[in-house]
């Protein structure tokens, strides 16, 4: 039953629509269970989430995307660093942005660019799009749009390796808006009574869509329902990627320790509109600008360059392999047919 | 009269509801100063303000929980749904609370549901259903699914003003494809009365939705070759009107069904099991039906045209049924 809000000067963080959010948080810190080569990747992670949002960014305005376009941009500290303290045998549910935890568990660009454009040999052949894929092999299992309603199925998946005694994680995110369906409270509240390793990492990006936090929930900050429920609650900057990461690790230990789930949330700013359709006009102007200087990429490309573990050309050579990748992939997606239209008809049920 | 597109002429019937009885209020999420996700209630924040046009958590048992307890007090709630898809959150509250109401406590629950439903614009699994058979099957709800922007405004007039639990579908292809006159003001349309929107003598096709727009384009392909089909649109499925229905079945003696929704377990089963009850020995053929495939509503554009039904698919049923 232990809530705690903490920035990473261990300051209550402030949040809420239209209130400055970032003034009070330092630079990224350094957290100590982690190397250079840990570092580098959480990097690359975020530039390659990044670096797949703009994509799809321009294949909307090129009228090349259809379906809604979701990105992650501003968000991408709080997929990677997140992911990256499960192990590969823990289980990621992700919800609709989280474009970044997909790359930190391996998933190919190729694959997740057609699974994007819906391009035939897709993952979900056709059927569906964006993250809602899963791939076991990445025990990776993606979101439906109803919001929320994987929580209880990230419960049931850890309760099953629970019962055969396996140690196995999940960890499962929802955002601001979504916190407030049903199925987060049930989910929540089974997980804690039956101590399931689960982890819910909050993004908490000040938006449902055009609704603010303020008409969306009325507590201070999200993480406070865990002493509803009695579980562990924690409320930290989600622009910073080592933050992230050591919070979720901690999270995940006491998980596998047997200690129960936690409720973590990460305090973001969503920097677009809900979607690629919507110019957020709502959003108070200067509120962006405020949060732009937390750019978690630059805020790492800062902190990676001051201590030393990449150098600017290291960086610059990184960035132009994977825009060229990226390219390619467009390329090779768009080259690509949409899948036989009788694969509509098939698969219904399995064998 | 105005020409207006059916998602104005919605906005009409809210807004014209809106202004002349103060019971009526919507809540729903988006709608305020955003205006909803297709933006229906435009510039409702600042005529009707907050209290009325209530922005809500994302918590679609909240939304339909508390329209009910509105109503039950007085009230005439309108709740948007997102996306009709999401009504599912809420299904509990219509399903047990709405619809057993009257039966249980003889009161009423004036309440209208509403959003969008409906394929073939790339939506995908979850922003493509129709959901209208599941509440058809729920007795004590009423389940309005309008084709024409004239009776998308007067039924959901009707729909606002009925003292009984209403789910009102908007089919979100039509919403800025389709456009009419419609008359301005006071303009009701009945619940439970069919429409003949294209008369004919050598069969009739049974719809609503959006059905009913590939329906009369089939039945103008068929009017070139010198056939004469009938098109009913039932615009509500409860009550179900089915003395128009079988008027129209006596008088052509041949009847497809076509619906957007999935076929088995679909409304189609439910007016084709009344007219072999009802008219069996005018049929001069079976009764056939088109609806989707019975799979999720795929997204890739090919596999989506093949599960959905279409023009096309009515034409070749309907060739069918005239060869019989
Ligand atoms: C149950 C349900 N209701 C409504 C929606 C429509 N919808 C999709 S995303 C969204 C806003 C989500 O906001 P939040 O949870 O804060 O996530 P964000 O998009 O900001 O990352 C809404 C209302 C939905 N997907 N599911
Ligand atoms: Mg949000």
């Amino acid at each position: 039953m232990k809530t705690r809000t903490t920035s990473a000067k261990g300051k209550p963080l402030r949040h809420g629509s239209g209130k400055k959010a970032s003034s009070d948080i330092p630079a990224v810190q350094p957290m100590s269970a982690l190397g250079d080569d840990d570092r580098k990747k959480l990097f690359l992670h975020m530039l390659q989430a990044r670096e797949f949002d703009m994509a799809m960014l321009r294949l909307y305005r090129q009228g090349r995307a259809f379906g809604g376009v979701y990105s992650q941009i501003g968000n991408e500290a709080t997929a990677v660093g997140s992911a990256y303290a499960m192990r590969m045998s823990d289980a990621l549910f992700p919800m609709h942005r989280d474009i970044g935890g997909h790359f930190v568990r391996g998933q190919s660009l190729e694959a997740l660019m057609l699974n994007h454009t819906a391009r035939v040999g897709s993952m979900m052949r056709g059927t569906d799009g964006t993250g809602h894929y899963a791939d076991a092999s990445k025990k990776i299992y993606g979101n439906v749009s109803h919001l929320g309603a994987m929580i209880p199925v990230a419960a049931g998946y850890v309760l099953s390796s629970k019962m055969r005694g396996e140690d196995t994680v999940a960890m499962t995110y929802i955002g601001d808006g979504g916190s407030q369906v049903g199925d987060f409270h049930e989910a929540m509240n089974f997980a804690a009574v039956q101590k399931l390793p689960l982890v819910l990492i909050v993004e908490n990006n000040q938006y449902a869509y055009s609704t603010p936090n303020s008409e969306e929930f009325a507590c201070t900050r999200l993480s406070d329902r865990a002493i509803g429920y009695g579980c562990f609650g924690e409320t930290i900057d989600g622009t910073d990627v080592e933050l992230v990461y050591e919070t979720c690790r901690r999270a995940v230990e006491r998980a596998r320790a047997g200690e129960g789930p936690s409720i973590i949330e990460a305090v973001t700013m969503r920097m677009r509109g809900h979607a690629e359709h919507d110019d957020a006009r709502y959003v108070p102007k200067g509120l962006v600008d405020e949060w732009e200087k937390r750019d978690p990429i630059a805020l790492y490309q800062e902190s990676l360059l001051q201590r030393g573990v990449m150098t600017e050309q290291e960086i610059a050579d990184l960035r132009k392999q994977l825009s060229e990748e990226m390219n390619k992939a467009i390329d090779d997606a768009m080259a690509l047919p949409y899948p036989p239209a009788e694969e509509g008809k098939k698969h219904v049920f399995v064998d | 009269m105005p020409v207006l597109t059916f998602l104005e002429a919605i906005s009409d019937a809210l807004r014209y509801e809106m202004k002349r009885d103060e019971s009526v209020f919507m809540l729903g999420e988006d709608i305020a100063e955003y205006g909803g996700a297709f933006k229906i209630t435009k510039g409702f924040l600042e005529e009707f303000g907050r209290s009325r046009v209530l922005n809500t958590p994302i918590s679609e048992t909240a939304i339909l929980g508390a329209a009910i307890g509105a109503a039950l007090n007085g009230m005439r709630p309108v709740a948007e749904m997102q996306f009709m898809d999401f009504v599912t959150n809420g299904f509990n509250q219509l399903v047990n609370v709405a619809s057993t109401t009257a039966y249980r406590w003889g009161m009423g629950v004036p309440m209208v549901v509403r959003g969008p439903a409906g394929g073939g614009v790339g939506g995908g699994p979850f922003h493509s259903r129709n959901s209208e058979a599941w509440f058809a099957h729920t007795p004590g709800l009423k389940v309005v699914y309008p084709a024409f922007p004239a009776d998308a405004k007067g039924l959901l007039i009707s729909s606002i003003r009925d003292n009984n639990p209403v789910v009102y579908y908007e089919h979100k292809g039509l919403y800025r494809k389709i456009r009419e006159e419609v008359p301005e003001g006071e303009y009701i349309v009945p619940l439970g009365k069919a429409r003949i929107v294209r008369e004919g003598r050598d069969a009739s096709v049974i719809t609503y939705g959006s059905m009913v727009h590939e329906s009369l384009a089939a039945a103008e392909d068929l009017e070139k070759e010198g056939v004469s089909v009938e098109v009913v649109d039932i615009r509500t499925l409860i009550p179900f009107d089915e003395e128009t229905v079988l008027a129209s079945v006596r008088k052509t003696n041949r009847v497809l069904i076509a619906h957007e929704a999935t076929l088995t377990g679909g409304f189609g089963g439910e007016i084709a099991a009344r007219i072999a009850d009802r008219a069996f020995e005018y049929l001069d053929a079976p009764v056939r039906r088109v609806a989707s495939f019975d799979s999720p509503t795929p997204f890739a554009p090919t596999m989506e045209k093949e599960v959905l039904p279409d023009r096309t698919k009515i034409l070749f049923e309907l060739r069918n049924l005239l060869a019989y």
